[in-house]
């Protein structure tokens, strides 16, 4: 990991794959969370909040 | 003043609630996020690249040195025209009246001439008789006349050659300077300086303010710098060196370093690259206090509602209604 | 839950001078412990992106717990020892994780507009948590004693000087720099975050974004 990385360079923004990668990461990341089913709750509903 | 806990049961009356556990959550979430950690530690390691010692540079880049310290007896450097913390010579950034750099005086004293050439001199002439009569001659000459020898000399050294770590210049009337450098590299060269930068004249130190200043006067760092993409034109700020990711949160305050009015010289409403640090240091704090007061701002606060993401979200609540709706 | 002294005697009078009692009270009030340590949740606490502040508060305890490691060794251990290199690996990845997780969560409430219903100040000090551990996180970077700390200190000065808090804030000073990030700014990390927890809880999660009002059952 101590070798230089690549820079993409996309009009006046420069950044290292490094970088794009956690960025790029985060957002895919942040979409999974969106649609990715959520276990629900083994067992009886413990009802309404009275 | 009704209490946040009988707020929080009328605020969910009605409202269905499901077993949920917080605390094995935390649990799992130390877990998971640990075993992350741990794997890309020792997979990826970490980024460690040497610090650069002035001896590095002296041995490597002496011509660049010499004309560092060339410019450090002339004051022309860029700490010792710098203004405050660590002297009255330049007026620093400003913005119209906005003046911070100025408010809190030199608090900070550096007096780059001294510190960086002429007392490393003294104690280097300690045994020194050739040196210490160079320096003689250099504190009795007038200022006009350290002024003519310091022109001559910043002169010939961009033609200087490197024999051996020893730097040469053609012939001229230099008066004592070349003596003095040629000393003054040799000390560094030898790891000397380093030390005297930092102990200056105590045992124990934890303030780089010395060497660090001096080191930045050079192109010698700056150049590494450039090489690995650290530079402010560069995005440097969110940059690591070799392929770790870097401050990637940093983004939003490199970003405005590389748009216009800060990269101009005429600028915009005063703001311009001259002043740039200050300008985009005003302009992060009002955004930052703006992200802030986002619940106060109008638009900003709406666009939540206006985006669906909300929507995906919460789709257990919403799918019930949309049901409701179609029939 | 008692309004009364916990001990045996007299009951003491409706508006009592006891701090204890008052404080005991006012606890009891805002937050009561099935409110700081609920078992259930609304029932629209359904998605993954809940998930992103929990994890967020587990990255900062790793941050802490190697940074504790760290700093045990002194701060120059990680240069020669290989274990203290695992150290500063475990520190930098899950210093990475925290931003990560802390942004994902941010934009998270930035949808759900989390601030609703009396919650803007939670949501200010989430941002007075990002600022701080941007704070904390770069005088970490300054501490590392290597090339990427020195460079990153030459060219921060500008900044800080410019502003004026150059003075007080001098990154080309080490022993400054190191006591600020080992212990005065984990210190108010810590605080705020707590802080943060305990506005959450004593107001409960953020109802979903209902344009026509009341919730479903």
């Amino acid at each position: 990991m101590d070798t230089p990385t690549t820079y993409f360079h996309w009009g006046f923004i420069l950044i290292s794959v490094s970088n794009l990668l956690v960025i790029g990461g985060m957002v895919v990341l942040f979409a999974i969370a969106l649609v990715a089913p959520f276990p629900h709750p083994k067992g009886a509903d413990d009802g309404d909040n009275k | 003043m009704k209490s946040m806990g009988a707020t929080q049961d009328e605020y969910y009356r009605g409202v269905h609630m499901v077993p949920y556990d917080l605390v094995k959550e935390l649990f799992l979430a130390l877990a998971g996020v640990g075993l992350l950690a741990l794997l890309a530690a020792v997979i990826l390691s970490s980024p460690d690249v040497a610090p650069v010692t002035i001896a590095n540079w002296a041995q490597s880049d002496p011509v660049d040195f010499v004309t560092t310290a060339t410019n450090e007896l002339a004051g022309a450097s860029t700490s010792a025209a710098y203004g405050n913390p660590y002297n009255t010579v330049g007026p620093g950034q400003s913005w119209g009246p906005i003046a911070p750099q100025k408010w809190f005086g030199t608090r900070i004293p550096v007096d780059s001439t001294n510190a960086f050439v002429i007392q490393p001199l003294q104690r280097a002439s300690f045994s020194n008789t050739d040196l210490g009569s160079a320096l003689t001659t250099w504190q009795g000459a007038s200022s006009d006349q350290q002024t003519k020898w310091l022109d001559a000399y910043s002169k010939a050294l961009p033609n200087a050659t490197v024999t051996d770590g020893k730097v040469t210049v053609a012939d001229g009337d230099y008066g004592p300077l070349p003596v003095m450098m040629s000393n003054l590299l040799g000390v560094a060269q030898a790891g000397g300086l380093d030390g005297l930068l930092v102990i200056n004249g105590r045992f124990y130190q934890t303030d780089y303010t010395q060497p660090l200043l001096f080191m930045g006067d050079g192109s010698y760092l700056a150049g590494l710098a450039a090489d690995l993409h650290l530079t402010g034109s560069l995005w440097g700020m969110m940059n690591e060196t070799g392929s770790y990711p870097g401050q990637t949160w940093l983004w939003l305050y490199t970003m405005w370093y590389q748009v216009p009015p800060f990269t101009s010289s005429e600028g915009f409403l005063g703001l311009n690259s001259s002043n740039a640090d200050l300008g985009i240091i005003i302009l992060m704090t009002l955004l930052t206090a703006a992200l802030a007061l986002v619940p106060l701002i109008p638009i900003l606060r709406d666009i939540p509602r206006w985006i669906p993401i909300h929507r995906l979200i919460w789709r257990q609540y919403y799918a019930p209604r949309k049901a409701a709706a179609r029939t | 839950m008692a309004t009364t002294s916990s001990l045996e005697g007299p009951t003491p009078p409706a508006q009592s001078k006891s701090w204890t009692l008052r404080l005991r009270q006012a606890i009891d009030r805002h937050l009561p412990m099935d409110h700081l340590l609920p078992d259930r949740q609304p029932y629209y606490v359904g998605s993954w992106v809940y998930v992103f502040g929990v994890v967020t508060i587990a990255a900062l305890v790793w941050v802490v717990v190697s940074g504790i490691v760290l700093a045990f060794f002194g701060p120059q251990w990680w240069h020669d020892s290989r274990v203290g290199r695992f150290f500063n690996s475990l520190h930098f990845w899950s210093v990475q994780l925290f931003f990560i997780f802390m942004v994902l969560h941010l934009w998270g409430q930035y949808f759900m507009a989390g601030w609703r219903s009396g919650r803007a100040a939670t949501w200010m000090i989430g941002v007075v948590i990002f600022a701080v551990s941007i704070l904390t996180a770069f005088t970490g970077y300054l501490s590392q004693q290597n090339f990427d700390a020195q460079f990153i200190a030459i060219n921060a000065k500008d900044a800080m000087n410019a502003a004026g808090i150059g003075v007080f804030f001098n990154v080309l000073n080490f022993g400054q720099m190191y006591g600020l990030h080992i212990m005065l700014l984990p210190i108010g990390v810590t605080i705020l975050v707590v802080l943060h927890i305990v506005m959450v809880r004593t107001r409960g999660v953020v109802k979903p974004i209902d344009p026509e009002g009341g919730v479903r059952p």
